[in-house]
């Protein structure tokens, strides 16, 4: 990455030196790492309800995306969104208690796994509509538009949702009115148990082209890459100059959703999967940073080891907190409360 | 005071929004030059910036309002017919109506649907519908259903300012009417409804374009002695159930007006909440006006034939005074 854009790049950590603001950036990683193994562990114990679709393999798009952001920056997420809050800074303890339903998680036990938000930190929500955050980045940039701020929204979505037409049609709104807003795609190379291949015509990035949206395709096992892309970017649209598509390459290491092999069958390769086991994104960064002078595997295993104890702090805490009364069901559909 | 079309009245009403609130935005399918009228005028006093034509991309339209609501606008989008509405429903269903429930209360979305509704003279079955069932029945819609201009600009006026998403639909069978309204005009809060014309044989709720059918029936009727009641809820979401219940309290007998399908309309809904709250009240069974359970077909004579008219309301009047009911 060029000075210049490392110096926009680095908000993250405007204090730090390059190697203190990587390894922050490492140390985030680990923590959705940790938290998604958590949550595969506590769904085989049969400790959550509902169900949860995890992102591990995937955590360099997340952190690499949101070390460019500022707070003050929105990002809208996915079904497979736990990766994107953490990246974007919401409290592990309170995710957790939302997706064990609790009264103490950020959306009051309402929204789950799904559907978490947290809009304090420009979180505008996990969605379960395959691509309805798309519009709603789009307004987000709308309204920073109207108002005239120069905050920046990074909307992630998957290759499932690059097939819905509010994808193109938010390419040519947002181009149209010159929207300060990411569009981020995880191609993981699955929709659901499908080949996205199979039900994909071409290149996703090569979407944008046509809508006169810049895009790339970048490494979404490659942090560093992710983060490149991001930034150039987000600098477009802070400068004013619109959109942007970004295609992320990655892979999805574990299931669809915990629980999948009740009937998935097994729907891909071993070898696949083995090929990008051997490319997981935090060991490649982790050899990275080892490479890097003053950096010692003690201080990785620092890093494993503070977050492990965020991880086990957030469960403690969640297993602890109460459950919602019933009546709290028919609390917050309206800004005045009560049913309509 | 000055007499009004609806549509210049919304128009009026979404002009003294704008000017008191920068937030608020126009949105939608040619809303600077407006077909009808409504938001006509209002790219020239406030600029291109807040005044937005849109592409024809009802979901991304919708749900980029959505988005702006939740990020400090207050959006206004224009859907021009309400048919339109199925074209963005997983914005309208999936999100606004969902979103500040499933964060818990984190955030309200500001927002107003604003859109023609229901039959308007041979539009047919992809532009005359009215789909205030369905979004009452989905939780988390505003619903608001004006019958006189005056009620359309207060009523707008205080969705706008209203938290929550609202949709506000103007009956396009009443746009070619004009109605008195006043200089300076009390708000109107969602969820009060009106005795438009007092009486005591009977209730006759109505919506919309019914409305002003069901005042002229009990015009007529009133000089054969018969005095209905005509309540204008005025609002859907939320309704003035009191409002409702303390009439049929007085008269004991029930019809309502609704111009939609019959199966699971507004007319259903009120009917079952006044048998729940009023049964001893009643002196006979509630009755129904509504549109068949059909599309509305395009030909005058079809269209006629399914659609809610005043001669329709008289009839099953009639019918629930008979004493043989």
């Amino acid at each position: 990455m060029s000075a210049e854009l490392e110096a926009k790049a680095g908000y993250w950590n405007a204090d730090g030196t390059q190697t203190g603001q990587e390894l922050r950036i490492l140390a985030r990683m680990v923590r959705i790492r940790l938290f998604e193994e958590k949550l595969q562990e506590l769904f085989a114990a049969g400790r959550l309800p509902g169900f949860v679709h995890l992102y591990v393999g995937e955590e360099a798009i997340a952190v690499g995306a949101c070390s460019v952001l500022r707070d003050a920056d929105k990002v809208t997420s996915t079904h497979r969104g736990h990766g994107h809050l953490i990246a974007k800074g919401a409290q592990p303890a309170l995710m957790m208690a939302e997706i064990m339903g609790k009264r103490a998680g950020l959306c009051k036990g309402k929204g789950g796994s799904m559907h978490i938000a947290d809009y304090s930190l420009g979180i505008l929500g996990a969605n379960g509509i395959v691509g309805g955050g798309i519009p709603i980045a789009t307004g987000s940039a709308l309204a920073d538009s109207v108002l005239g701020t120069d905050n920046v929204t990074v909307c992630f979505f998957g290759d499932g949702a690059a097939n819905q037409g509010v994808l193109l049609e938010a390419l040519n709104l947002s181009s149209t009115w010159q929207l300060p807003v990411v569009y981020l795609c995880e191609n993981n190379g699955y929709t659901e148990w499908m080949r996205t291949g199979d039900i994909t015509a071409g290149e996703i990035a090569e979407r944008a082209r046509p809508f006169q949206v810049v895009s790339t395709a970048v490494d979404g096992n490659d942090v560093l890459a992710v983060r490149q892309g991001v930034c150039e970017a987000v600098d477009r649209a802070r400068g004013g100059s619109g959109p942007s598509l970004i295609e992320a390459r990655t892979y999805r290491i574990l299931a669809h959703n915990e629980g999948e092999e009740a009937f998935s069958g097994q729907y891909r390769p071993q070898e696949e999967i083995d090929f990008w086991k051997s490319r997981d994104p935090v060991t490649g960064f982790s050899a990275l940073l080892l490479a890097r002078p003053g950096v010692t595997a003690e201080m990785l295993d620092g890093i494993w080891a503070a977050e492990r104890k965020v991880i086990a702090d957030a469960v403690d805490f969640a297993t602890s907190s109460p459950e919602p009364a019933p009546g709290e069901a028919l609390e917050d559909l309206y800004a005045a409360g009560g049913v309509a | 005071m000055t007499a009004m079309y609806f549509a210049n009245a919304i128009a009026r009403g979404l002009a003294e929004a704008m000017a008191e609130d920068d937030s608020v935005v126009v949105i939608g399918e040619d809303v600077e030059l407006s077909t009808i009228g409504a938001t006509k005028g209002l790219v020239e006093k406030f600029g291109k910036k807040r005044v937005r034509n849109s592409p024809i991309s009802e979901a991304t339209v919708v749900g980029s309002c959505v988005g702006a609501a939740a990020c400090g606008l207050r959006p206004v989008m224009d859907l021009m017919f309400s048919s339109f509405f199925y074209v963005a429903l997983d914005q309208v269903a999936n999100q606004a109506a969902r979103l500040p429930y499933m964060s818990g209360g984190q955030i309200s979305l500001p927002l107003v649907l604003f859109t023609g509704t229901g039959p308007s003279g041979s539009a047919a079955a992809q532009h005359s519908e009215n789909p205030h069932p369905l979004l009452m029945s989905l939780s988390g819609i505003k619903v608001v259903f004006p019958s006189t201009p005056a009620d359309a600009r207060a009523l707008l006026i205080e969705s706008i300012r209203d938290p929550d998403p609202v949709v506000f639909l103007l009956d396009l069978m009443l746009a070619g009417s004009r109605g008195e309204v006043p200089e300076t005009q009390d708000p109107v809060p969602l969820g009060q409804g009106l005795i438009r014309r007092p009486g005591s044989d009977m209730t006759l709720v109505a919506i919309g374009s019914a409305v002003p059918q069901a005042i002229e029936v009990a015009d007529e009727l009133d000089k054969t002695g018969v005095s209905v009641e005509v309540i204008d809820p005025r609002t859907l979401v939320p309704f003035d159930w009191p409002l409702v219940f303390e009439s049929v309290r007085r008269t004991g007998r029930l019809v309502v007006a609704d111009p939609a399908r019959r199966t699971c309309g507004a007319a259903a809904e009120i009917a079952a909440r006044v048998v729940e709250n009023c049964w001893t009240d009643l002196r006979t069974a509630p009755a129904r006006v509504t549109w068949a359970d059909t599309p509305i077909p395009f030909s005058p004579v079809l269209e006629r034939a399914v659609t809610v008219s005043a001669s329709k309301i008289q009839t099953a009047i009639t019918a629930v005074l008979s004493p043989t009911r």
